[in-house]
């Protein structure tokens, strides 16, 4: 592995003296995300393996090029799980990918994202040098939480090379129910029922329908489920339900139209933009297929206190992120200098200029 | 390695001098924009501020500014860059590690006034507070709509949230509920530019670099925070706690892994061994076994329903691994009662002997048992006890070590006691901080824990925010030419909290 961090080492350290870039890659399974990126491509996935794993210690040491497969098959094994589901889009991607997009699935809004589960990781910055941040401890408040920001910087500050993931038990139990609700019961709702002790750790509404999935103990899986009343779906049909909104491959994400994702406070209220849509994460995660201007789609998801990324499809070479005030804009462009002070990694990934 | 030349600007290398600070001229300007009731300059009116829960470090302040608006926030910032001078914000006092110790030539910015609750959204699940809010005022807030502010550090009646968020606090309920990071929605700061910035949303993400992170935990080196939005929690409808009682540390610490490798996360799960369970036992008679050599206490909550069959695994679990009593709470008050003894862990020690020093490293769970035989091994070698709690779900231990600080050569030998404990809970793979913060009492073991390249990168991180190092300079991160002077010589005393009066666990 020493061989591979030299020549990676010098591949950074004559890029940076050169005015040259370098684009980080895995598996290249989200490659559509974000803006277009210049540089030659670096090749995660010969930093690969497990490092580390104590089913009992709730922590998994991995190496970046990892496929995420491999790692949620072993996991699996135990009974564990990452938690914060990250979608798949394509088979090979890898955990590195995973942690530098920053994308959580339909868990996310019931136990938090990529970020939250990150407990350190090892990097290399745009001087060559190896960092260490955090650690494979629950509680650690030594030094800034570099390794936590590392997660949704889609390669734009360093290179990591091995990161420790907090993992979590599988549910023992799990149960998946629908109602026929307009979108504005659907939000209530939602809302309401996030203020009682419930077991939901998913929920999507769409075309006048709301499904809710609950995982706990079996007690608690029980209870909600004569509480809330709806209709129980077959166990089959959920699960494909919950991996095809998890991994874009139900029909909502099919086609190429662009493909927005409106991140808003969990209370907005209906969006009401042309398109179709689908809501996640309690009404947090507004999904839109329109063609209606970018401004327009950026105005509404701001007034809701919200922003909006070009998630899919559409134009990549202008602002695919929401655009920064400028006092973070400039605070943003500091950090990515700090770490990488001759802009060395997939410059432009994020925003222009970062 | 290479790249590792130190920056042409000598950033990160030795502290800054800020000896030519003029107080007239600071406290001119000062008076420019804040009433003469928000701007103390007397040593009288100064002293209430000469430390923070570390009370052995003792530093008056220049100046100590009061503001009661973000504005007034910013203006203090702007003179305060413009002038050169440096800044400590403060909220309650409450730190451990001297986080919020004045600089002799800084100005001590207080967020005292910044108490407000600006909004219980209970609907949203969000409340969005002054930085000088207690915590525990938050849950109170909330407690109506059956919501509460999950993290709980044991000073939490009165540490403020502003400060929680400069220390990323934890509590007994971190390893289900998370950290403060974790309960966050958006944090408002001012930079010491004077700029107002928001790090995270209402949203569940922001665009860009997610500097939520990076800010939390920061000790006040990064921003100051002037609004806070956070999750709430519904309350529980149930919690029950079990108790049980090991002839052995090692077995206890295995009753704790085969609790999370059976895919079971408690609301909490704590550990003390013999010395601590006897010293507490002496104070609050919670009713603890005197013979064991270790007690869990390990907390279920949740529904009615889910509390039960939870209990019942958790204490086949500790029957399985060799608990010699295992007891669990029939009724809140019963629950209260296993609690008191842990909670009192802390002041039970303040009882058996003058002064005590508390320790925060967390370590893998696995590691357990290797560093309690070590912490033996060291009260032999430095003929002085120790007693030993834990939040033993997340590794996070706080070994007590009992001294007499009037006893010739006794507070020296304590640090190092202290400073060998930190630097195994590194070796064995851990930190030398688990929510305490690192302050100025830690910042030798810094380190320990870090490289130069890491602690070049902490200082490039603090220069992003701000260029010219004027937040709370000196604190949490050491200058390489600290670490290299590091381990010839001790820095200056440390002595054990003050705010005797507040729960500590």
């Amino acid at each position: 592995m020493n061989d591979l961090i030299d020549a990676w080492r010098e591949r950074v350290c004559t890029a940076a003296a050169a005015g040259g870039s370098i684009a980080i890659r895995g598996g290249g399974t989200k490659a559509f995300y974000g803006r277009t990126v210049v540089g030659e491509p670096l090749d995660t996935r010969a930093c690969r393996g497990i490092v580390n794993y104590e089913p009992s210690e709730l922590v998994v040491t991995v190496r970046a090029g990892t496929p995420l497969a491999e790692l949620e098959a072993l996991l699996a094994e135990h009974g564990q799980m990452l938690a914060f589901e990250p979608p798949r889009f394509a088979p090979g991607g890898t955990v590195g990918g995973c942690v530098a997009a920053g994308l959580a699935g339909p868990r996310r809004a019931a136990v938090g994202g990529v970020r939250d589960f990150v407990l350190g990781l090892r990097m290399m910055d745009g001087r060559g040098d190896l960092l260490r941040f955090g650690g494979e401890v629950m509680k650690n408040v030594a030094g800034y939480d570099v390794s936590r920001a590392m997660a949704g910087s889609l390669g734009t500050l360093g290179l990591i090379v091995v990161v420790s993931l907090k993992v979590l038990p599988r549910p023992p139990a799990e149960a998946s129910l629908s109602f026929e609700l307009d979108e504005a019961t659907a939000l209530h709702r939602l809302n309401a029922w996030g203020g009682q002790p419930l077991p939901i750790s998913a929920s999507v509404w769409r075309d006048g329908v709301l499904t809710l999935r609950l995982s706990g103990a079996v007690a608690a899986v029980d209870a909600a489920l004569r509480g809330l009343g709806g209709e129980r779906l077959p166990s089959a049909p959920a699960d494909a339900l919950w991996a095809g909104l998890r991994d874009h491959t139900d029909a909502f994400f099919a086609g190429d139209l662009p493909l927005w994702r409106l991140s808003v406070p969990g209370d907005a209220l209906a969006v009401a933009l042309p398109g179709t849509q689908l809501v996640e994460w309690g009404g947090a995660q507004r999904w839109l297929r329109s063609t209606a201007p970018a401004a327009d789609i950026r105005a509404r998801t701001a007034a809701l206190g919200g922003h909006a990324t070009l998630f899919r499809h559409g134009d990549r070479s202008g602002d695919v992120f929401h655009p920064l005030p400028a006092p973070m804009r400039a605070l943003q462009r500091n950090l990515k200098h700090a770490f990488d002070p001759a802009g060395v990694f997939s410059p432009g990934r994020l925003y222009e200029g970062l | 390695m290479s790249g590792n030349a130190p920056d042409a600007s000598g950033l990160g290398h030795a502290e800054r001098d800020f000896s030519k600070v003029d107080k007239r001229r600071l406290i001119a300007a000062l008076a420019r924009v804040l009433p003469p009731a928000s701007l103390l300059h007397d040593p009288e009116d100064l002293r209430p501020y000469e430390c923070d829960g570390m009370a052995a470090l003792r530093q008056l302040p220049l100046v100590v500014a009061l503001p009661e608006t973000e504005a007034e926030v910013a203006d203090i910032l702007r003179i305060c860059a413009e002038q050169a001078v440096p800044v400590v914000a403060r909220g309650a006092g409450t730190g451990l590690s001297g986080g919020a110790q004045p600089h002799r030539f800084g100005l001590v910015l207080s967020l005292a006034r910044f108490k407000k609750i600006l909004q219980i959204d209970a609907h949203a699940r969000r409340a969005v507070v002054q930085p000088g809010v207690r915590n525990l005022a938050i849950s109170e807030a909330a407690a109506p709509y059956g919501l509460y502010y999950a993290p709980d550090p044991s000073s939490q009646i009165a540490c403020t949230i502003g400060g929680n968020v400069a220390e990323n606090s934890g509590g007994v309920h971190c390893l289900k509920y998370g950290l403060t990071l974790h309960n966050l929605l958006k944090v408002r700061g001012v930079t010491m530019a004077g700029d107002v910035l928001e790090f995270g949303s209402l949203a569940l993400d922001a665009p860009g670099y997610d500097l939520l992170p990076l800010v939390t935990g920061s000790e006040g080196m990064l921003a100051v925070v002037t609004e806070v939005t956070v999750k709430l929690t519904p309350r529980p409808q149930l919690a029950r706690c079990v108790l049980a009682a090991f002839d052995d540390v090692v077995k206890a610490g295995d009753a704790v892994a085969a609790i999370i490798a059976a895919g079971i996360i408690p609301a909490g799960l704590e550990m003390m061994d013999q010395p601590a369970t006897a010293a507490v036992e002496e104070f609050v008679h919670a009713g603890y076994p005197l013979d064991a050599q270790a007690i869990l206490l390990c907390e279920a909550d949740g529904t009615p329903e889910e509390v039960a069959e939870e209990i019942a695994r958790v204490r086949a679990l500790l029957e399985a691994s060799g608990a010699t009593e295992v007891r669990v709470s029939s009724d809140e008050a019963e629950r209260m009662r296993f609690w008191a003894g842990r909670k009192a862990a802390f002041p039970a020690a303040g009882r058996i002997s003058p002064d005590y020093y508390c320790m925060d490293g967390t370590i893998p769970r696995k590691r357990l048992g290797e560093m309690l035989q070590a912490i033996q091994a060291m009260e032999r070698k430095y003929a002085m006890r120790c007693i030993n709690v834990f939040h033993a779900g997340d590794g996070n231990l706080h070994p007590l070590i009992l001294f007499d600080a009037n006893r010739p050569g006794d507070q020296h030998t304590a640090e190092a006691f202290g400073a060998e404990i930190l630097e195994l809970s590194v070796a064995l793979g851990g930190t030398i901080t688990g929510e305490h913060g690192v302050g100025i009492e830690k910042i030798n073991q810094m380190c320990s824990q870090f490289a130069t390249p890491e602690i070049l990168a902490f200082h490039r991180v603090k220069a992003a925010f701000d260029p010219a190092g004027l937040l709370n300079p000196g604190k949490a991160i050491p200058t390489l030419n600290r670490c290299a002077e590091y381990g010839r010589e001790r820095m200056g005393s440390t002595r054990p909290p003050a705010h005797p009066d507040l729960p500590r666990f």
